[in-house]
């Protein structure tokens, strides 16, 4: 796929693939996206907005350069920010993609970093020598102070020019927990909540620290996503268990609300208050909760293609990708998006032609909700 | 500059702190721009009396470290909210180390020149100045805290931004004219957000504290007799009071 390099983030031209719960395929500008949804259904975005997560600085016992990204924490309590885990790259920055960032310095226990007007101490090693646990030395308040003066939001090279803050914010950002942008929600503006209301959809946030996407390391990519603390507010909560009572269809606003949701609700209803998202979430993952993704496109490979794979099956989803390919998708954080309803059992072995013709997806359309219940029995 | 206060009477005030008892916004995250003086210090100080955990935010980085230093629920930030740089900085501290926003409070003002001249002697800098302090700085960190306000308003805690206004916001008062049009935007603006994010949950305030006694009323109308100005602490407290029915109300809400 095509990535997408400006950082605009919802481009006028954004389009989105519908994939639904019998596996037609259609397409359709994404500031339509509403219309797909029906009254009863509950909309659920990760509301975490992206810290500037990467910070420059010097490893003081060699004097060399550095560039230490935040990747994760333990919580995402305001004042839990003195132990971070971080990926550390030796000089150069954005422009060099990550694959081929130069190496930093041997990193041992107790070193010290200074990064800006923040000193941190290499804590540990986590088992792979870019990957620390740091602690910062300031108190809280000067923590925040620092990332925010001197941190830059993690930047990818295929878009060329630097990041602000307000391109990773998305419009329903909150609480600064994330190492990156949840993009997803970069779909999403306050002209699609009220057009939601207006048509009896429910909406609601929960905030899940979404870690960073790529490392450019092989051995450190296969790790991802790392841990992620999240926090489910109890009127989430709530809506979650009214749309369900009602037979409204769960749809996330991206991986990260997936991965939340379904950690929350693995001894069954979803609960309310704090976690740490440690599953892997793909083929073989039982969803209990989510019935519809809204997702960037993703190449597979990456932990977010593998996470789709609990939607869909591979035949399915690899067709999906050609589909994309073929109809010139955009992929990346800026890129348009898919919405992929999750694949009934009860719908496996319905027959469909291998290929979508215009005509075909025109036919496509949902069941309607009483069928689907009807064939449950 | 005659003042159109809503006063409360003795009898109301006491009855008004009778009702707040000393904890009754424990918890409440509540963020004030211009902290550090005047009506923003006075707001802080209340609020943090009530129990609140309290972001402000000013320029003078002493100052700041002051106000700061009074209480461990205070949460001190240097910054400028009329440069449009510093606006996510400041935000990401706000929502950083409050866990999010309950209560905004976009105070900090700008009088345009000083002393106060006619519109016509009024450079365009100074009106840039003032638009950029009264008008841009609110929206845009209304903007940039908006995604925290509604979470709060949908978990039945909060979302209330109260914009202070001035009578000069109404009011055509000579040689008022860069800070006077600079608010009368902003009081349109804070009923259109308020009017369109009504769904939503958040709440928009524009209140105008009346004429206080303060260091910013002191530049504008040098010769004035602070006996005949209103407290700030005074204004502080009714607007904390017109907050407080608006939460009550949303947690009313919230409780459905």
């Amino acid at each position: 796929m095509i990535p997408a390099s400006e950082a605009i983030q919802r481009p006028p031209d954004a389009r989105l693939m519908i994939v639904d719960a019998t596996g037609c395929i259609s397409d359709q500008p994404r500031s339509t996206f509403v219309a797909f949804l029906r009254p009863g259904d509950l909309v659920v975005a990760n509301d975490a907005a992206a810290i500037p997560a990467s910070l420059s600085g010097v490893h003081l016992p060699t004097g060399r350069i550095i560039e230490v990204r935040l990747a994760g924490r333990h919580s995402v309590a305001p004042n839990d920010v003195h132990e971070f885990c971080a990926i550390v790259f030796g000089a150069g920055d954005f422009r060099t993609r990550t694959e081929d960032r130069a190496a930093p310095p041997h990193l041992s226990p107790g070193d010290q970093l200074l990064l800006g007007p923040l000193k941190a101490n290499v804590n540990r090693l986590l088992g792979h020598p870019r990957l620390v646990s740091l602690c910062f030395q300031d108190p809280p308040d000067g923590v925040w102070a620092g990332i925010a003066h001197h941190g830059r939001p993690i930047q990818y090279s295929h878009v060329q020019a630097p990041l602000a803050m307000w391109d990773v914010w998305t419009p329903i950002a909150g609480p600064p927990v994330a190492f990156e942008p949840p993009s997803a929600g970069f779909a999403l503006d306050w002209h699609a909540l009220a057009e939601m209301r207006a048509k009896g959809v429910d909406f609601v946030t929960i905030t899940h620290a979404a870690g960073i996407s790529s490392t450019g390391d092989p051995e450190l990519d296969v790790r991802l996503p790392f841990d992620e603390p999240y926090r489910i507010p109890r009127a989430a909560a709530l809506a979650i268990r009214k749309a369900k009572a009602r037979g409204g269809r769960i749809v996330a606003i991206g991986t990260t609300v997936v991965r939340a949701l379904e950690h929350a609700a693995r001894a069954g209803q979803v609960r309310a208050g704090e976690g740490i998202a440690t599953q892997r979430i793909g083929a073989d993952s039982q969803l209990r909760l989510v019935d519809a993704i809204l997702s960037g496109t993703h190449e597979p490979g990456t932990s977010h293609y593998e996470l789709l794979r609990a939607f869909l099956d591979d035949n399915e989803l690899t067709r999906v990708t050609a589909e994309l390919n073929a109809r010139g998708y955009r992929t990346h954080e800026f890129g348009d998006s898919v919405l992929i309803v999750r694949r009934q059992e009860l719908f496996q072995g319905y027959e469909r032609a291998d290929t979508i013709s215009g005509r075909e997806v025109e036919r496509c359309g949902d069941l309607p909700k009483s069928f689907g219940r009807a064939l449950k029995k | 500059m005659a003042s159109q206060l809503h006063s409360a009477s003795v009898a109301q005030q006491e009855k008004v702190q009778s009702l707040f008892a000393d904890d009754s916004f424990h918890g409440l995250r509540v963020a004030i721009t211009g902290g550090t003086s005047g009506l923003g210090l006075a707001l802080v100080r209340e609020f943090l009396a009530r129990g609140a955990r309290v972001a402000f935010v000013a320029r003078g980085r002493q100052r700041v470290g002051q106000v700061a230093r009074q209480s461990d629920r205070a949460h001190g930030i240097i910054g400028d909210i009329s440069v449009k740089d510093e606006m996510y900085p400041i935000a990401l501290q706000i929502a950083g180390e409050l866990g999010g926003v309950d209560v905004l409070v976009n105070n900090a003002s700008d009088l345009g020149p000083t002393p106060l001249a006619l519109l016509a002697d009024t450079q365009c800098e100074d009106l840039e100045r003032a638009l950029a302090t009264n008008l841009l700085g609110p929206f845009r960190l209304t903007k940039a805290l908006l995604g925290a306000l509604a979470a709060s308003a949908r978990e039945g805690r909060g979302g209330v931004v109260l914009n202070i206004s001035s009578d000069a916001a109404v009011n055509p008062y000579a040689r008022w004219g860069a800070y006077g049009a600079s608010k009368a935007a902003l009081h349109h603006m804070t009923r259109i957000w308020e009017k369109e994010l009504e769904n939503e949950g958040v709440r928009f305030l524009s209140l105008d504290p009346g004429d206080m006694d303060t260091p910013m009323h002191a530049l504008a109308v040098p010769d004035s007799d602070p006996a005949t100005l209103k407290s700030p602490n005074l204004a502080a407290r009714e607007l904390i009071t017109a907050i407080g029915a608006v939460l009550h109300r949303q947690s009313e809400d919230g409780a459905e």
